[in-house]
């Protein structure tokens, strides 16, 4: 049982960051390496806003915000001095490394006797000093359902249709005179913000920030994302985001249980093993990983 | 009126390989003109399109839409003015997104593209209406995605979405040319009555002579980056499709080839 609730925690806390991977990925056609560096970022700036005791709920939207900058960093890089859109992510996600450092202080921050979203005084004025876990998994399915949502409404709004066009055939933005590049700009800065918040959220259930969290998220959040294209899409009540959640969770799953039997130490191993089946089963190797620099 | 003053454009420029294309480029084009272009491969038909553009820069030179200079905007904000429909049917469509999506994204144009909601429910019965007169059934499938259309379908499509808000200059490139025969025939009637009914300023660069004859009010023939051919009106009505092809051969002749 406490096998399955940590594996849909975590799957939960990774589709946050998966629906920014959709956006970059799916969506603009922009394989992004920066998420690498933003997913430890929003948890860095998420581990030192609560030593100095801010509002828990507060630090997801600042590490929103700290994700949309670090977004548009690498957005401006790749459009503004027109670097390939892989090394732009590369120098974002590399710059963040040290100013992670920077702001956590340390390589590792224990959130252990600090406020979170998941035990703070609220909570213990309603549940009393030892609140049950499903209380965690019920704050982890609104924030996501919360993220979701609103995704899902921008998408249908005219900003969110140009966001697809610019993904789907970047002239047709040009040809209705508005500018491809600060498009581009504005949906990596979603994307990153989303996948800080993640971070945000990932740091305060583990109650840990660790420098090196951030390695692998993009193989992860590609992996969700592919996952909920290849078997849940198919199902057209399916919403794509909620695929991509799911993928997410699913993934989660597989390496967990994949860990059950290789124990710990083979965490990577198995996290590249399983990307790699999981593109050769979906076939998405064939989609081409456009260099436009 | 288009005015292109002294185009100066030369490719690798600098280098060995430098080749002049414009020297000196001229042209002038009247409002409510229709104006056809020919010509062989390299005589400069689709760069004199991309400089309008904006989508090549030019060397020196101006281009002038009614006395503004527009020829150092970038091609973005140009397109404020230019509806454009290129050769390859997929360039003027989103394949991933429905019909009604595209319809309503191009029916934005010149708009903030902000949060109010991307489909246009109020416009959907003006799409519909629009969609029915190309008839291709293209209005029963509003919420079919683009890229499953075939090409004449898109093409028809981009055309209308090009034409869908107000603008000075229609620009079309080759716009025909990757069309089987039956359907260039009809995308050439619907851009005819298109261009009729909104009484657009057009520039039409094609390698279909009898298109280039039939349609239109004003015919050049380019080579070497030269207009060799210029008639329009009652001029342009007597032209021949015989008296074109003989000065291409003799153009063709003179290259050598």
């Amino acid at each position: 049982m406490d096998f399955l609730i940590t594996v849909l925690e975590q799957g939960l806390i990774y589709g946050i960051m998966a629906l920014g991977v959709y956006i970059t990925y799916k969506i603009l056609d922009f394989p992004d390496l920066s998420v690498d560096g933003t997913f430890p970022f929003g948890a860095a700036v998420t581990a030192t806003l609560l030593k100095f005791g801010v509002n828990p709920y507060l630090t997801l939207l600042i590490s929103f915000a700290a994700g949309l900058v670090a977004g548009i960093c690498t957005g401006l890089i790749h459009v503004k001095f027109k670097v390939r859109d892989l090394l732009s992510g590369i120098i974002v996600m590399t710059g963040l490394y040290t100013i992670n450092m920077y702001i956590a202080g340390t390589n590792n921050v224990p959130l252990f006797s600090v406020n979170t979203i998941f035990r703070n005084d609220m909570l213990t004025g309603i549940f009393g000093d030892k609140i049950p876990q499903w209380v965690d998994i019920v704050v982890i399915l609104v924030i996501v359902i919360i993220c979701k949502l609103l995704l899902d409404l921008y998408l249908k709004t005219q900003s969110g249709y140009l966001l697809r066009a610019v993904g789907d055939n970047d002239m047709i933005v040009t040809s209705l005179a508005k500018d491809k590049g600060n498009v581009k700009i504005l949906g990596l800065a979603i994307a990153n913000g989303l996948v800080a918040l993640s971070g945000s959220v990932f740091a305060q259930q583990s109650r840990v920030f660790d420098i090196s969290m951030g390695t692998g998220a993009l193989v992860i959040g590609l992996a969700s994302v592919i996952i909920g294209f290849s078997f849940f899409k198919k199902l057209s009540f399916v919403k794509t985001t909620t695929a991509v959640i799911v993928g997410s969770i699913f993934y989660k799953a597989c390496v967990a249980l994949a860990l059950k039997v290789a124990g710990a130490e083979a965490t990577k191993l198995i996290t590249a093993v399983l990307f790699l089946v999981i593109l050769v089963v979906s076939l998405d190797r064939k989609k081409k990983v456009k260099i436009n620099a | 009126m288009l005015e292109l003053k002294h185009i100066h454009k030369y490719y690798n420029s600098g280098t060995i390989n430098e080749m002049c294309l414009f020297d000196d480029f001229n042209m002038n084009i009247e409002d409510g003109q229709f104006v056809a272009v020919v010509g062989s491969n390299g005589s400069g038909k689709t760069t004199l399109l991309n400089l309008i553009c904006g989508s090549i820069d030019l060397d020196s030179g101006s281009v002038l839409i009614d006395g503004k200079d527009i020829g150092r905007e970038k091609e973005f904000k140009r397109n404020q003015y230019i509806g454009r429909v290129y050769q390859n049917p997929a360039m003027g469509t989103c394949p991933n997104m429905t019909i009604a999506e595209n319809m309503s994204l191009a029916d934005n144009k010149g708009k903030m593209y902000g949060l109010r909601p991307g489909k246009n429910k109020a416009r959907m019965e003006f799409y519909r209406e629009s969609l029915k007169q190309l008839g291709l059934g293209l209005e029963d499938k509003m919420n079919v995605k683009v890229g499953v259309l075939s090409g004449g379908q898109r093409q028809a499509m981009a055309l209308l979405m090009s034409t869908m808000t107000p603008i000075r200059f229609l620009i079309l490139d080759e716009h025909t040319a990757a069309l089987d025969p039956k359907t260039a025939e009809l995308i050439m009637e619907l851009t005819d009555k298109i261009v009729r009914e909104k009484n657009l300023t057009t520039i039409m660069v094609t390698h279909n002579l009898r298109y280039a004859v039939e349609y239109g009010n004003r015919l050049v023939m380019m080579h070497q980056g030269k207009a060799v051919i210029d008639s329009a009106g009652a001029e342009k009505s007597t032209i021949q499709i015989d008296h074109i092809l003989e000065k291409f051969n003799e153009i063709s002749i003179e290259c050598g080839n």
